[in-house]
């Protein structure tokens, strides 16, 4: 096969699994272009890829728990410990690494929380986020008694306003995770068991998959990709805000379920979560450089979801 | 034809239907008579389900029409088909686990009053329906709670709680023993009576020729032929539907069983499990196939859960190659080499929303994977390529979803999956559920074939002629303990079921 007609033969297989949301990708994209000059632009790109970076690395985190047939509520309350966790290393005088590497694992052990919750004690994931939602949003405060916390570290500052080879180091941040979790997921052995235990999880458990152990790792994930997104976000904004992150929670999944993630379990991609999340992004900085005032920016962004959400659907209905 | 003259109360003409490339349906015909047992018989694939589904309204034809009791007939769902007089008893069970027998038969038509369910009125006449059909199940239980064999009487019990000109059965003996199918036979025989028409699908030829009154012929989505019980023997149709000959429905043994002296690889003592089963003791040796016969609730499944480690036993120990061991988990039980082909292939055994090939890899992923865990995905394909060739599973391709395949066709994705693994016991759970009389001989073949390699296996099946057919020895249960392991003297139905009814030997 020629590299041209493998190249089209490639882009007719996303068409033919992303085709509905590619599409309302687009037909923003182009009605946005219409009504404002400024926002075709490379320039413009790049800032709505800064502004999507940190609901879609969440959301390539909340991927694997919807994949699985589960729900993480409480990625937002865990975007601001990280944030927090972060400032304290660095009020304690830690330097770069060890706070990173520290941030990390507190969203790690978070999400540890979550899972060990769901899959061991055997509640119900919506119920233990939930929870779990409330009791991480209150230990952000813990240290600063509610106030915000500065972050001045240089290198923490600059992963979200520095540029390498000229591109945004947020936009590389991005790519690599993406990169990671659509290799895990597409390539692995641990992303197919994932798979087929979203599928049915009975099957998966006499099959000799151990679920309960995939679904503590999965929940790790999640947390993990919100402690990284709560760094971006943190170092945007050179300090550790008590509210931050607040209701990110809902635009991942959002950006999962555009992108094809069924919430019954056992059917998604993180092809399909990026483009999700990019919907989003064309969506907030198209509106916003319209001036729409924000409570219809709200209504616009529900609405576009469920006309997204519905083609998708029918195109797949069709399709059987 | 054969069949004219008598009045006809459903006529299907020049049907077809497409699954996108997939035609399951190419020239379909049927002329049913009221008052009949109308079989439809073909092999796994052959579009029964399909054109059943069609009649209730599940699936619109691509081509063709239908006219019952003398009107075009085109449901679109099946509230239209159950308004017009048709019910039907899917293959594949279709109950909420979670709620009682009496929801589920009485479901979307349950007495209330001002959208208040009267619970009073709908266990009543859950009750009264049960009763009048004899069926051995209590309407309060939840139907999560019960046996494969329970489910499948109270999806029959679904689909009679309407009155109707025309009743579906798709293949609903696959999952009940003799006992339970006797009390199916008795109603159908009263539904016949008072001239309601039954369409018929079954793999099981002697049970075809007893019930039947008309039996048509169906190949590869296409109508073959049509004829009168009486005219027809089992080997004539075997040889219409698989379109050859087919003279032996059990493959012999090649190899002699293991002798009696040989050290068991699995020796199970006095194994027990509170309210499921009872100081249950047998052993089997490498190359032998240990059958395990018993009626509804007699524990056997229980006990191959038990084995497998799905579920706990309070007493009793289990040795595999003379060593005790303790399985807690399917995990140690798959390292240990056992593998398990599970009695409900759509709840245990498939990923039905996935592909053919990453089902069939899905145990022995191990094996087709890199250090850091990377799929080598040529090889999971190759060896799922083999295991459909050697199965002569019908798909369209390894790609497609599991759940699109036709029932019988699953079955041996199941098999697939654990035959990958080369385990060393193997416990098959009604191995050939659902599967046609040819795809039998085949899996039967399979099984010899693993035997003389050198695998234990227990065979687990609710039919006796295929438990006597293939067994070696066969261990007969009853309420949840072994009344008899009976050596090949002794393995004539009229014993066996003598044991199986509670007789101890
Ligand atoms: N929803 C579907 N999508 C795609 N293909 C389908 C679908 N349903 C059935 N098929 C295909 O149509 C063919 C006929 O299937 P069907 O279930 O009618 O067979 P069957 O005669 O009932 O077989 P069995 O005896 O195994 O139950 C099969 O090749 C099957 O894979
Ligand atoms: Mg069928």
């Amino acid at each position: 096969m020629s590299d041209k007609s493998a190249a089209s033969a490639a882009f007719k297989q996303v068409m033919k699994q992303y085709g509905g949301i590619f599409l309302s990708l687009i037909v923003l994209c182009v009605i946005f272009s219409v009504t404002n000059g400024r926002f075709m632009s490379v320039a413009n790109f790049l800032n709505i890829l800064q502004q999507v970076s940190v609901i879609a690395i969440a959301a390539f985190g909340m991927t694997w728990v919807i994949l699985l047939g589960e729900i993480d509520l409480s990625i937002g309350s865990i975007i601001a410990v990280a944030g927090m966790v972060g400032a304290q290393c660095f009020a304690f005088g830690m330097s770069f690494v060890p706070a990173l590497i520290l941030t990390i694992a507190a969203g790690a052990l978070l999400g540890l929380a979550n899972g060990v919750l769901t899959a061991k004690f055997l509640l119900p994931s919506f119920i233990v986020t939930v929870a779990t939602m409330g009791i991480y949003r209150g230990m952000v405060s813990l240290p600063t008694n509610g106030a915000p916390a500065m972050i001045m570290e240089p290198s923490w500052t600059a992963i979200g306003t520095q540029s390498f080879i000229g591109i945004p180091i947020v936009i590389w941040v991005v790519a690599v995770l993406f990169l990671f979790n659509h290799i895990l997921l597409s390539k692995t052995k641990f992303g197919r068991r994932a798979y087929l235990t979203g599928g049915n999880r009975e099957a998966a458990l006499y099959s000799g998959i151990k679920v309960d152990r995939l679904k503590i790792i999965i929940f790790m994930i999640s947390g993990v990709m919100a402690a990284i997104s709560g760094v971006l976000l943190s170092s945007r904004l050179f300090s550790a805000q008590t509210n931050a992150g607040m209701s990110y929670e809902l635009d991942a999944i959002a950006a999962a379920v555009l992108g094809g993630t069924s919430l019954a379990g056992g059917v998604g991609t993180m092809i399909g979560t990026l483009i999700g999340a990019l919907i989003i992004g064309v969506l907030n900085n198209g509106m916003n450089m319209l001036s729409v005032p924000y409570f219809y920016q709200l209504i616009v962004k529900g609405l576009v979801i469920l006309v997204a959400v519905y083609l998708d659907v029918r195109s797949k209905r069709a399709k059987q | 034809m054969a069949i004219s003259g008598d009045k006809v109360i459903l006529e299907i003409r020049d049907m077809s239907k497409e699954f996108g490339a997939v035609k399951a349906l190419k020239t379909m015909q049927l002329s049913v008579r009221p008052g009949r047992v109308h079989t439809i018989l073909g092999e796994n694939g052959a579009g029964k389900s399909t054109l059943m589904k069609i009649l209730a309204g599940v699936y619109q034809p691509t081509t063709g029409s239908i006219v019952l009791d003398g009107q075009p007939y085109a449901p679109s769902n099946p509230q239209d088909a159950a308004r017009a007089g048709l019910t039907i008893v899917f293959q594949e069970l279709s109950l909420c686990n979670n709620m009682t027998v009496a929801e589920n038969i009485l479901a979307t038509r349950e007495p209330s009053r001002g959208g208040f369910i009267n619970d009073k009125a709908l266990v009543r006449k859950a009750a009264e329906l049960v009763k009048e059909l004899g069926l051995p199940v209590s309407v309060t239980d939840q139907v999560g709670d019960l046996s494969i064999a329970q489910r499948q009487l109270v999806e029959i019990a679904k689909g009679l709680s309407i009155d109707a000109k025309v009743v579906i059965l798709d293949e609903p003996t696959s999952s009940l023993s003799d006992s339970e199918a006797e009390i199916l036979f008795e109603i159908i025989g009263r539904l016949k009576e008072k001239g309601v028409a039954i369409i018929y699908i079954s793999h099981r030829m002697e049970e075809i020729m007893r019930l039947s009154d008309d039996i048509t012929v169906v190949r590869d989505g296409s109508y073959i032929t049509t004829r009168d019980k009486t005219e027809v023997t089992i080997a004539e149709l075997i040889a219409l539907m698989v379109g050859r000959d087919m003279n032996e429905i059990y493959p012999p043994r090649d190899v002699a069983a293991p002798a009696s002296t040989e050290k068991p690889v699995l020796a199970v003592n006095g194994l027990s499990r509170s309210e499921e089963f009872e100081n249950v003791s047998f052993d089997i040796r490498p190359g032998e196939i240990l059958g395990f016969f018993g009626l509804i609730g007699s524990g056997r499944s229980e006990v191959m859960n038990t084995l497998f480690g799905m579920a706990h036993a309070s007493a009793g120990t289990v040795a595999i190659d003379g060593a005790q061991v303790k399985i807690t988990s399917p995990v140690e039980a798959i390292e240990r080499r056992i593998g398990f082909v599970t009695e409900n292939r759509k709840e245990e055994g498939l990923v039905l929303s996935h592909s053919v090939e990453s089902n069939i890899s899905m145990v022995a992923l191990d094996g087709f994977s890199s250090l850091f865990g990377f799929l080598k995905r040529k090889r999971e394909r190759d060896a799922a390529k083999a295991e459909v060739a050697r199965l002569s599973i019908k798909t369209a391709s390894l790609d497609t979803i599991a759940g699109s395949l036709s029932g019988g066709n699953q079955q041996k994705i199941v098999l697939a999956k654990w035959l990958l693994t080369k385990p060393k016991i193997l416990i098959l759970d009604e191995p050939t559920r659902g599967v046609d009389v040819g795809a039998k001989f085949e899996i039967y073949k399979i099984i010899r074939q693993l035997a003389a390699e050198g695998t234990a296996i227990l065979l687990v099946s609710s039919e006796l002629p295929e438990v006597i057919g293939m067994s070696d020895r066969v261990v007969v249960m009853s309420e949840g303990k072994v009344t008899a392991i009976a050596d090949p003297d002794q393995m004539t139905p009229e014993k066996i079921m003598h044991f199986a009814t509670g007789f101890a030997s």
